[in-house]
Formats: C-alpha cells, structure tokens, sequence
C-alpha cells in the first residue's frame, strides 16, 4: 500500500501519537477525574493555578485514541487562560480545535471538558479564598458540583 | 515495515487459485444461470462445480443441499427466518446461544416483532453453551436451535454433536452457524446432526459477496427474498457467479489444505499467546487454552489498564493489523456481547483486542507482534491513569489482584456520570 489511511484526522492522531502535556503534576492546585458512563473511559486533569490563571495542565486517560486526543487538546487549550474563562470553556472548542471528531466519539470531547471542570472543582474546594476573590466563579461551580 | 495482518476473520486475502477461476466469469462467460442457451449453460453448470465443491467441505449428504446467497449474514438469516415462517403452523419457538453472532441475534429481535418467541442458553465462563440448560428449555413448540460451530470472538469450540444429538431426539432442526469456523476445523454436518449450516467463504480465502447455506432436506425453509426461483427456490435474485466460483475453488482448497493450515495456525498460535503471556503482565486469555476447546486461529485477549481501540490504533502504525471488542472500536458504544455474557469485567472489556491467524503468517511474525506490543502496552500504560492508582494502591488488578485498594469498576462508577453542566 502506498497510502496510508487514517481512522481521524491528522491532528487527531498527532495528538493521540504525540500528547501535549501528558502525566501528572506533582504539586497540582487542583485534580478532577471523570468516567464516562457511555464506554467506560476515564481521564484525569491536574491543573497548577497562580494568581487566577492556569499555569499548567495536565491529564492521564484510559480510553480510545479521540479520548487520548481530546484530553492532550484540552490541556493545549487551557493553559494560560483565568479561572473564570476556564469555567466557560465548552468541549466544542476541543472539537473545533482538533478539526473534528467521528460523531460517535464527540462524547469524548465532552469528558475532557468534563475532566476540567471537575479539577476547577477541586481547586475551588481546596482554595476557598479564590472563589471569593472571583464571586461568578463560585456561583458557576457551586452549579456544578449540584 | 514489516506487515501483519492478524484479521483473518474480518476477511482473508483471495486465493490465486480462486482469483484465476474467477477471472473467466467477468467479461468472457457472463451469461445469467437462469439462461437456457450456451452462455446460461456454461454459468449453470460452473455453478454446478462449485456447489459440489462446497458440498465436499462441509460433507453434505448432496450438493443440491447448497445455496448461495449474498454473504454469511444473509445465509443466517435465510437459516433462522426462513426455517421460522416455514414452520410456523407448528410452533414459533426458538432456541439459542447468548453468544451467537448479531446476524443470528438480530434475525431473532426482529422476528419477536413478527410474534416469534426464543430462549436465550446460556454459556459458562470459557463461552461453552450450557448443554444441559439447552436440553432444559426446549419445549413444543420449538421449531429451531442455532448454535454456533465455534465462537467469533473468543475461539470457543461448541459442542455442537452433543447439541445434534438432542436436536435428533426431539425431532428439532439444528443450525449450526460456521461463519467465522469453517476453513479452519472439520466439519462433516450429518456426524453432527446438523440440518443447516451457514459458511462464510471470504473466512477460508474465496472472495466476499458470497454466503452459503446448507441445509437437509429434513428442514422445511422458505424464501425470505421474493423473485424469481433462482437457487431451487430458496434465494430468488440473480448469483453473483464470479463469487460463487471462487468460493468453490477455496472450499476445495480448504478441504484438501485443513490439516497443514489448522497445524500451522494451531503452532502459531501457541507461540503468539506463550510470547504475550511471558512479556507482559496482567494479560489475560479470554475463551479456553489453545487446544482441543478453542479454534486453532483465534487469539483474544485483555490487557489491563488500558484500552482497546488505542492498542489497535498504535499496532496499525506498526504494520499490525488486529481487531477489538472494546466499547470504543463498536459504533454502539458497547462492548462485545459475548464478552459480557462470559463475565468479563467491563474493564478488561474495553483493554480487548482479538488477533485472527491466517495461513501465511510465521513464527518471526508473532514475535515481531509481541515485541511490538510490548512496547505499546508500556507507552499506553504510561498515559493511564488507572495503571497509576494501581501503582498507588487505590485500585486492584481483577486478573492477579493484590487485595489492596477498590474495584477498577468500583472506582469508575464512583467517578462516572458525575454532572459537569
């Protein structure tokens, strides 16, 4: 065969082949992990955070490669931004992002948002003082955690 | 790049000698077999051959037993629906195995909407049919048992001449479904009391496009496809002829190669589970030890901690070609049913790659595969965060656990489904 095929797209498997931001961080601010109840995959998100912002991220996943791909994007995607504009940030962006995903496997995307919210829960659980620093934040994750 | 392909029962390659029958029946004898001049005659009668030569695999009492359908869905459907409506009169009660292929399955969900009723058997933790609870749920009104010859998934030989025998007994039609089997174990269907048997010839190198049906003459079968009365009235629509020869050709092939192909396979196989099994740890083989109980080409197994459809993906850039029951690889989402009905826990479900042997793999193969595979599993595990809380503690391994830490299925629920939005 001289072509070769691809099950997803190019940044898809880039992503799957080579993640973005892949393990642990030791000293994590915050650590969310989630389980889809779809397919049994789970995917961990550890974030560092200084000063409102998100300095570092990172996850470890057991699932497919879209799930493997969308959760190296996440990470890709998050870092640097506030906490506030991380509470908005939608699975579609990874989606968009990584150019699309087989729409069997956008619930992928879903639990990489998931993963994210769930470490910003853990922050705010542990940082009580910067939920009241950024009131709008407390009120969006206290909707969360519900 | 070294290539290999472990897929051999999606599909095998095309025997050249079955190419070469083909080829003539292309451009040159194109003739319709329902034909009465020279060109119809000549098809007729290559259809003839490769009924005969079908007939002769499988030890059919006549080759007038054959038909040809599309594929080996189409065959079980024809088997399961059209022994159904023939005898409906009499009763409209079927049994079967809850490890049967979806083409079985799903001609039986549909035919519960037609009134029909079933009974699913089911197996033990190899994925062996329960015989005694078979023989328990007959009843009669019966008019049909489906079982599988072996396995598609896990390899599992079924006891089909024990379940032939009860058939016998109570005057009840047995089909015994050999899509994903033949080519690779013999079969004679009057030693074991089968009335139908489906084959999938594009599993034993003949091409795709064709299914066949056998059944005895002692099974009442209607059409389930309306038209013409092409292949003795049991499957109306014009043969694919090409297909059909070269099905012929591979059964013949088959037949007369068995013994070197099952030895070989059987051989490889071994090397290829003992290699794994040695390398890589918290592995499991799902369905029985290579042996008299498994099909001599199936290798299924899950590798804990990780999942399918990544190991598949990384074989692939490889050269390595396997397939997987995980939840991932199905568009439904779920994870192979025969997995499930074997016990499997959902976490070595979604770890499931199946690797299919052919002919023409060798021994530097499953070593390229094991070396290869080894190093797959140590990346995937690297990204796992369920290989890190194993490490840790807080979850347990199901195949060797070390009593320490939850469940992986404990700890996945207690994390799933949690509301994000």
């Amino acid at each position: 065969m001289s072509d070769t095929y691809s099950l997803y797209n190019k940044t898809v498997m880039d992503h799957f082949m080579n993640p973005r931001n892949m393990g642990d961080i030791p000293d994590a601010d915050g650590i969310g992990e989630v389980g889809a109840a779809a397919c049994g995959d789970i995917m961990k998100m550890s974030l560092k955070v200084e000063n409102g912002r998100i300095t570092d991220a990172r996850f470890k996943t057991f699932g497919c490669g879209s799930a493997i791909a969308s959760s190296s994007m996440a990470t890709e995607l998050i870092k640097g931004r506030t906490l506030e504009e991380a509470l908005s940030f939608s699975n579609q962006e990874v989606v968009d992002a990584l150019g699309g995903l087989p729409p069997v496997k956008i619930h992928c995307s879903v639990l990489a948002e998931e993963a994210l919210k769930a470490a910003l829960e853990d922050y705010v659980k542990r940082h009580p003082e910067a939920a009241k620093a950024a009131p709008s934040a407390e009120a969006t994750l206290s909707t969360v955690a519900s | 790049m070294r290539q290999v392909y472990l897929d051999h029962l999606s599909a095998t390659p095309l025997l050249q000698e079955a190419f070469e029958a083909m080829k003539p029946f292309f451009m040159e004898a194109y003739g319709n077999a329902s034909s009465l001049h020279q060109h119809g005659l000549r098809v007729r009668d290559a259809l003839a051959s490769a009924r005969t030569q079908v007939a002769a695999l499988i030890n059919a009492e006549s080759a007038d037993d054959i038909f040809f359908a599309s594929c080996g869905t189409e065959a079980v459907n024809l088997a399961v629906k059209g022994v159904a409506y023939a005898n409906r009169r009499r009763g409209t009660h079927i049994v079967w195995s809850e490890v049967e292929h979806p083409a079985v399955m799903n001609s039986l969900e549909f035919l519960e909407k037609e009134g029909f009723t079933n009974t699913k058997v089911p197996v033990d933790p190899m994925g062996r049919v329960q015989v005694d609870k078979l023989r328990e749920v007959i009843t009669d009104k019966t008019t049909l048992i489906c079982v599988q010859l072996a396995n598609h998934d896990i390899g599992t030989i079924q006891p089909v001449a024990e379940i032939g025998r009860i058939a016998a007994e109570k005057g009840i039609p047995l089909f015994v479904d050999a899509n994903s089997s033949a080519g690779w174990l013999p079969i004679d269907v009057q030693q074991m009391g089968a009335s139908l048997m489906s084959l999938s010839p594009h599993r034993f190198y003949g091409p795709k496009g064709v299914g066949v049906l056998y059944r005895n003459r002692r099974a009442r079968l209607v059409s389930i496809l309306h038209g013409g009365v092409q292949e003795g009235g049991r499957r109306a629509g014009t043969e694919n002829v090409p297909a059909i020869i070269g099905a012929g050709v591979a059964a013949e092939f088959a037949l007369r190669d068995l013994d070197a192909r099952a030895t070989h396979a059987a051989r490889l196989q071994r090397r290829l589970w003992d290699g794994l099994k040695s390398r890589i740890p918290f592995i499991k083989l799902n369905g029985p030890e290579p042996g008299p109980d498994r099909i001599c080409n199936n290798i299924n197994i899950s590798t804990e901690f990780i999942e399918g459809e990544g190991q598949l993906l990384l074989l692939d850039v490889h050269g390595i070609a396997v397939a997987s029951g995980s939840s991932c690889v199905s568009k439904s989402l779920k994870i192979s049913h025969v997995l499930a009905a074997i016990g499997l826990d959902h976490a070595l479900a979604q770890g499931n790659l199946i690797l299919t042997l052919g002919k023409d793999n060798t021994d530097d193969d499953m070593d390229y595969v094991v070396a290869q595979f080894a190093l797959i599993v140590e990346k995937l595990r690297g990204m796992s965060p369920m290989w890190e809380e194993f490490q840790r503690g807080i979850i347990d391994s199901v195949i060797a656990p070390t009593g320490r830490g939850k469940s992986f299925s404990e700890h996945a629920a207690s994390i799933s489904g949690k509301a994000s939005h």
